[in-house]
């Protein structure tokens, strides 16, 4: 006896419902808190970008007669640094490596540490005693300790901080990622899709990922902030960023000792990193929230 | 009973013949270790299935019934193989599975279930038709035909396509979810569906809708159903064969109508009596089954049953009964029904 | 009990992971690790004896396990730098650097959960704003510049606190009267804003969270009174809160290197930084690895006495 299902005519949707992603970018646009926080951010990295462009002065024009200028000298807005340079042409030239030093490791952190979690929580059994054992080592030491000691010993310079601290942060994420994965592997949807013979790769692609990337991106946007502070840090110690290249950590290291005669120039990088850091945790607090809808 | 519009490879033509059983479990044992707390010292294990044999014949709806813990779930999965047995066979329409004539994905086509949480069944995150178009992607079918496909699935279980289709989970009540979890299940035209308590988490007005709606599938479909439910009154209503199980043994397997009306095993009869009674003139005053339910780590010795069942003696302390054929076609895991089980008692022969 | 015993079994090969990697740390450091004890015109003979001495010539595994028995025994090696035992410098930091998390963890604790406790009672009214808002500028501060600023405010505009430093003897003498305590003032309080930040958050959740349980309703339709609901709510959080403390006590000792910097503090992480920069091996290898047991030991720690408080734990 054959059988043939009537196939319906190809009726257009009535009710397309919006995706995850499509309502929980709505309900983040509704928060006025958060979308202040985007919206500085978004000034900060179109300040970084088109610095050249928009700097008043030469970064590194260096001169001892005009050293330590305070704020509101004609020519400098925001006066001059240790050598004579403009600080706020530095300030917006440094914004670059900083914000770079701040994302770049957290994004590659939960590049490998997502791939690590998600194969230690969806494979189980040894390899997910050996990924998570190794997790905890490095795990057992203080974020900022492990940093320094890894930089410390590795010398300063932009690429070592960067590898530095995505090693600090890899561990995190991975931690987060299996947590996640473990959860969702024991749903019944993935039994239901090994049911019906797919694959492991085929599962994690098509129901895994889609489950577990966004807590996360969501854990992982909360590190930035303290990337920023942390790679900052690295430079405000002589580990990072090598002068003269301008950051805002680096900056604050040099202009320490002009605290007894320009303090508020000398303040200056740190409301910079201070109002970034601050503004990215917003954001991400603004995108946890939003993420939590309740099903 | 083929659907000539699949696919040849997704066919599943009849290979035994209407005599041969669908399904044919031997001996299935499954047994969990508990985590030793202090290593080196092995801890116990949950004996879950402990050897459980039977078949399902094609065509019919197996009923699978008993208290919680019995293994009843374990079973469904082992049938899926979604979790390997430990030791034990799996024959379907005789062809080993797993083996050369069967590999696992043919025979994951041919077999598809459905639980009993409808929320969690569901990937949150994709739409109806997606997680129904999921499993003929899988076996190869293309994208616009599996939307299809899923769509023309979602109208024959009564959600209307274009106003279901584009949602999401979260978005439909328990009774749609279930009914969208049976489309998922018929995708690729299985000729088994195992059914785990599929609609104990349903309202009653729902849960008979849902019943109604797999009994026309499976006249439709041609389906042989497994299923499994706690609740006495709904395999009664839908099965034609019940099998009973006791801490991941079968105790008895019969017909529908016989094993309600005369229940051989003392276990069936204590679960059948402890139905609330309908009539009020005549409640039910005395729990029919007494003592503690069992701990599947450590059995009681010899019967499982020993401990709670009104008819028990010596002997029954000391050896475990196999399933006896003395009543034909109605196997009873009973020392009662075993001529040499050394039973005062007999179990007469019904018919 | 038996979580406690597997926990502490498990510490072990942690601890012995912590150390290979403290060790591995030098021979991952780029250039000669004898540089900043040879003299640039020094003779082979010379570089090949230091060579001995130090052990450097040796298979990995072999320098590992010397130093690593060594360290058993309390000998963590020699400063280069002072020719100073590492083992006596380090435990001179430690302590300084306790006293000075210490103090911060307790101002950080205290405020934070007071915020927290406002925060959760009066959800969603203008304190719990105020106070979610501060602890995010809490965990948002870069806390070196935050030194910096009150320094500038305090030192450098009123003169009320010194700017640098542990004492008017230097950290040789400490004794807990206000010579020497202003020179704490002011790095305290500035470590504390982190794990103000985070505590506040922790227990604002925390009380949130217990205040909305169902049983909080019926126990206060049974007449329950606010005192009491109060008592309850306390006995519930304190667990966490303290375990949250522990770890910010011990975040505070291993991220301590930022603010002693800025202050001058003779602890661990001022010892660390002039390790870093003078190139001083053994010193850096064993003020890490101190650092690094030390968090490691106090994770346990509050582990345990989490369990002891809290029977429901039962964490896999």
């Amino acid at each position: 006896m054959e059988m043939t299902l009537k196939k319906p005519a190809a009726a257009p949707l009535v009710q397309r419902s919006p995706g995850y992603w499509t309502t929980v970018g709505r309900r983040l646009l509704r928060n006025k808190l958060a979308m202040l926080a985007a919206l500085i951010l978004l000034a900060l990295v179109l300040m970084a970008l088109f610095a050249p462009a928009l700097m008043p002065s030469d970064p590194y024009a260096a001169s001892i007669l005009k050293r330590l200028k305070p704020v509101g000298t004609e020519h400098y807005p925001l006066g001059t640094d240790e050598l004579g340079r403009d600080m706020l042409s530095r300030l917006m030239l440094g914004a670059r490596l900083s914000l770079f030093m701040g994302i770049t490791p957290v994004l590659i952190a939960f590049v490998i540490g997502s791939a690590l979690g998600i194969v230690a929580g969806y494979a189980g059994g040894w390899t997910n005693t050996v990924i998570m054992r190794l997790v905890d080592i490095l795990y057992a030491f203080p974020s900022v300790l492990l940093a320094i000691a890894l930089s410390g010993t590795l010398g300063a310079g932009v690429g070592n901080a960067l590898l530095s601290l995505t090693i600090v942060f890899v561990p995190q994420i991975v931690r987060v990622a299996e947590s996640v994965t473990t959860q969702v592997r024991n749903r019944e949807f993935v039994d239901a899709a090994r049911a019906s013979g797919a694959s492991s790769l085929t599962i994690v692609r098509a129901h895994v990922l889609n489950n577990v990337l966004g807590p996360i991106f969501v854990y992982a946007t909360s590190l930035i902030s303290v990337s920023m502070i942390l790679a900052s840090g690295l430079s405000f110690l002589g580990l990072g960023v090598k002068p003269p290249e301008p950051e805002w950590g680096l900056m604050l290291n040099t202009l320490r000792t002009a605290i007894y005669t320009q303090p508020w120039v000398a303040a200056l990088p740190g409301a910079m990193i201070f109002m970034t850091s601050i503004s990215f945790n917003l954001l991400a607090d603004g995108i946890r929230s939003a993420m939590e809808i309740k099903d | 009973m083929t659907d000539t519009t699949l696919p040849e490879a997704l066919r599943n033509p009849d290979v035994g013949g209407p005599a041969q059983p669908l399904v044919i479990a031997r001996d299935l044992v499954k047994h969990f270790p508990l985590k030793s707390k202090i290593p080196g010292r092995r801890a116990g294990v949950v004996r879950a299935v402990d050897g459980v044999g039977f078949e399902v014949r094609k065509g019919e709806t197996l009923g699978v019934v008993g208290e919680s813990g019995c293994g009843k779930s374990t079973t469904a999965r082992l049938l899926m193989q979604l979790i390997e047995q430990d030791s034990g066979e799996l024959i379907f329409d005789a062809q080993g599975v797993g083996s050369a004539q069967l590999p696992m994905k043919r025979f994951r086509s041919q077999v598809q279930m459905v639980f009993q949480d409808s929320y969690s069944s569901l990937n949150p995150r994709l739409t109806i038709e997606e997680s129904i178009a999921f499993t003929a992607r899988v076996h190869g079918i293309g994208a616009a035909e599996a939307s299809a496909r899923a769509r023309a699935l979602l109208d024959r279980v009564g959600l209307e396509p274009a106003r279901f289709a584009g949602r999401y989970p979260h978005e439909l009540s328990g009774g749609q979810r279930q009914r969208v979890n049976i489309a998922r299940a018929l995708v690729l035209r299985p000729r088994l569906v195992i059914l785990d308590e599929a609609v104990s988490a349903l309202d009653k007005s729902v849960e008979a809708q849902v019943l109604n709606l797999l009994l026309e599938l499976k006249a439709e479909f041609d389906l042989t159903y497994v299923f499994i439910s706690h609740d006495l009154n709904v395999i009664r209503y839908l099965c034609d064969r019940v099998m009973v199980m006791y801490l991941g043994k079968v105790v008895e397997v019969g017909d529908t109508e016989t094993l309600y009306a005369n229940p051989a095993h003392p276990y069936t009869r204590a679960l059948l009596a402890s139905m609330p009674a309908t009539d009020p003139d005549h409640r039910t005053l005395v729990a029919p089954l007494a003592g503690d339910p069992p701990n599947p780590i450590n059995p009681p010795s010899g019967c499982s049953f020993h401990p709670r069942c009104a008819m028990a003696e010596a002997v029954c302390a000391r050896r475990a009964p196999a399933l006896s054929d003395a009543l034909a076609g109605h196997p009873v895991a009973c020392l009662m029904a075993h001529a040499d089980g050394g039973h005062s008692r007999q179990l007469a022969a019904t018919t | 009990m038996t979580y406690l015993l597997r926990r502490i079994v498990y510490a072990i090969p942690i601890l012995l992971g912590v150390a290979l990697l403290c060790f591995s740390l030098v021979h991952i450091a780029p250039g000669d690790p004898l540089v900043s004890v040879l003299p640039p015109d020094a003779s082979e003979e010379l570089r090949r004896q230091l060579t001995a001495l130090y052990g450097f010539d040796k298979p990995f595994l072999e320098q590992f396990v010397h130093w690593l028995t060594r360290a058993l025994h309390g000998d963590l090696g020699t400063s280069i730098a002072t020719n100073r035992p590492v083992m006596s410098e380090v435990m001179t930091a430690v302590i300084n650097s306790v006293r000075l998390a210490a103090v911060a963890t307790l101002i950080g604790f205290t405020f934070g959960c007071l915020f927290g406790f406002v925060a959760g009672y009066f959800r969603d009214s203008a304190a719990d704003r105020t106070a979610s808002f501060l602890s995010v500028f809490g965990v948002s501060m870069p806390h070196y510049w935050l030194g910096m600023v009150l320094v500038i405010v305090f030192s450098v505009f009123l003169g009320w606190l010194p700017a640098t430093g542990a004492g008017p003897g230097g950290s040789g003498d400490w004794q807990w009267d206000w010579e020497h305590i202003q020179y704490m003032v002011l790095p305290a309080v500035t470590m504390s804003v982190i794990p103000m930040g985070i505590v506040a958050r922790t227990i604002r959740a925390l009380v949130a969270e217990i205040l909305s349980n169902e049983f909080i309703v019926g126990l206060k339709a049974r007449g329950l009174s606010e005192l009491a609901v109060f008592r309850h709510v306390l006995k519930n959080v304190a667990p966490t809160a303290l375990s949250v403390m522990g770890l910010q006590l011990g975040y505070l000792l291993g991220g301590s290197i930022l603010i002693e910097t800025v202050f001058s503090w003779p602890g661990t992480g001022f010892l660390l930084n002039s390790a870093i920069f003078q190139r001083d091996f053994p010193l850096l290898q064993g003020t890490i690895l101190v650092l690094a047991v030390f968090f490691v030991l106090l994770n346990l720690l509050v582990d345990a006495l989490q369990t002891l408080f809290d029977p429901r734990i039962q964490r896999n």
